[in-house]
């Protein structure tokens, strides 16, 4: 699937576009983690909970969980909801 | 009783540093991180930076055991916090590899899990262990690396001691951006032996290299109606060890200015002979790394609604020459008036050069240094984000 990069997290990937695989938003997280180590743990802490202001949308539609099922023609946004000064 | 002085004191020929050392500033900010190179003669400085633009550098820190490893503790915006490396003063960074985590927490276990927000500060072990560091963290957290900081791991029993936890608190008793665990201090006689401060939490002592760990408050005042006997009502803000006497320790509370000499274990209030109208109220403490009778405060505005800022406006710093009995203005330099920022727990330091140079960092952004021990004060940057941390290295 395509993985869409938000700009904080270009300094692991060097481009807003990548390819990942997996059948659930972890695997996929999984995935890009062995391509890019160390991105993972800017975005999920090491309880498994997503970071306070970090959102994934798949096809456009916000998701929550992390055992959210994905198909291999998926397209997933990875987005930092930022706010303060 | 305190006096003031604006007249620096007789200057002394400055003594070239050990060996033809370098300096080194590492400046740590809410968005970023500069280093300022001393020339030979520590009159002039060279500005390197900004190294990580828009990232929060809690603190960045050289080790002195080599020379070349260079420390910072950072988080970018809403990403989660991690710990960046280098070898060759800022020139290459390499991003650790395992950061400071708490471990997930089992399904049935006890305590809630934890995640780290953000490494708060950084400590290289002793000089018999190179390689290893140990970091503190929001919240409460004590980890140990023996890479110089590539790997990380939670090392602590406190982690999950129900007394602990319970001394900790929650998010909701912290400071405003988070409960810390800070000012980790090695003796540098026992690897074995360490202390650290939470706040909130107490200052705790370990003389099994961290294997466990007990509260060390007595003489402690905390705020009003409070139980002193109660770790999770103490704030140490800033634990110093005297480099010569390292049975001297220093420490800027909440509540007061306290020093402790060993074996005792009660801490003695030598805060109280700051001026009333100044309190001893503040975040850091500098003790003189060759003379345990001389140390720094840097007051704040503690009193009605906690201004932290400097109070009515006139910053100063407040030395000691006599282990607390009684302390001097050292104003100098600074703005007279209208001046309201702060200094944070690690943004006050000390290089080892003779005479003493100081360097603190302010609220407003500012870097100030005086080369006379406190004497005299000038401004060695503007315009910088609001300043976390200032320390010195000796570069090889």
């Amino acid at each position: 699937m395509q993985v869409y990069i938000p700009s904080p997290l270009l300094s692991y990937t060097g481009r807003r576009e990548v390819s990942a695989t997996g059948g659930t938003l972890a695997e996929a997280l999984a995935d890009l983690e062995r391509q890019y180590p160390g991105l993972r743990f800017r975005v999920v802490d090491e309880q498994g909970q997503l970071r306070r202001h970090m959102r994934f949308f798949v096809n456009g539609r916000q998701v929550f969980e992390l055992g959210h099922a994905l198909d291999p023609g998926d397209s997933l946004h990875l987005v930092q909801a930022l706010s303060g000064g | 009783m305190a006096r003031t002085s604006r007249r620096p004191a007789a200057r002394k020929k400055p003594t070239p540093r050990r060996g033809g050392a370098r300096l080194v500033l590492l400046v740590g900010t809410r968005k970023g991180a500069w280093l300022f190179h001393a020339d030979p003669a520590r009159r002039a400085w060279r500005v390197d930076g900004p190294h990580f633009l828009g990232h929060v550098i809690q603190h960045m820190v050289l080790d002195p055991r080599d020379g070349r490893t260079l420390l910072a503790a950072a988080k970018t915006g809403h990403l989660g916090p991690t710990v960046f490396r280098s070898t060759d003063l800022g020139r290459s960074w390499k991003e650790a590899a395992r950061p400071p985590a708490f471990p997930k927490a089992a399904p049935d276990a006890r305590l809630p899990g934890r995640s780290v927000d953000h490494t708060f500060w950084l400590t290289p072990g002793h000089a018999s262990q190179p390689g290893t560091w140990y970091a503190g963290t929001s919240p409460q957290g004590l980890f140990r690396s023996h890479d110089g900081g590539v790997t990380w791991e939670p090392f602590s029993p406190i982690h999950d001691d129900p007394d602990y936890r319970r001394f900790m608190g929650t998010v909701q008793d912290g400071t405003p951006d988070g409960p810390k665990l800070h000012s980790i201090i090695v003796d540098p006689r026992d690897p074995a032996h360490l202390y650290f401060g939470m706040s909130g939490g107490g200052v705790h002592e370990s003389t099994d290299g961290g294997a466990t760990f007990a509260p060390l408050l007595d003489g402690l005042e905390v705020v009003e109606g409070f139980d002193p006997a109660d770790p999770a009502f103490h704030d140490p803000h800033c634990l110093r060890l005297c480099p010569s006497n390292p049975d001297r320790i220093y420490q800027q509370n909440h509540c007061g200015v306290y020093r402790l000499d060993r074996p005792s274990r009660t801490w003695v209030r030598i805060g109280r002979s700051l001026p009333k109208r100044v309190g001893d109220i503040g975040f850091n403490m500098v003790a003189h790394p060759r003379d345990a009778d001389v140390a720094w405060v840097f007051p704040m505005d503690g009193s009605t609604v906690w201004l932290r800022t400097s109070p009515g406006g006139k910053p100063a710093a407040y030395v000691t020459r006599n282990g607390g009995r009684s302390w001097q203005r050292q104003d100098a330099g600074f703005p007279r008036e209208q001046a309201w920022w702060t200094v944070k727990r690690q943004a006050m330091t000390s290089d080892a050069c003779d005479p003493l140079g100081l360097y603190l960092g302010t609220t407003s952004g500012e870097l100030w240094w005086s080369r006379d021990e406190g004497s005299s004060w000038r401004c060695l940057a503007r315009h910088l984000p609001e300043i976390y941390a200032v320390e010195t290295g000796e570069p090889r």
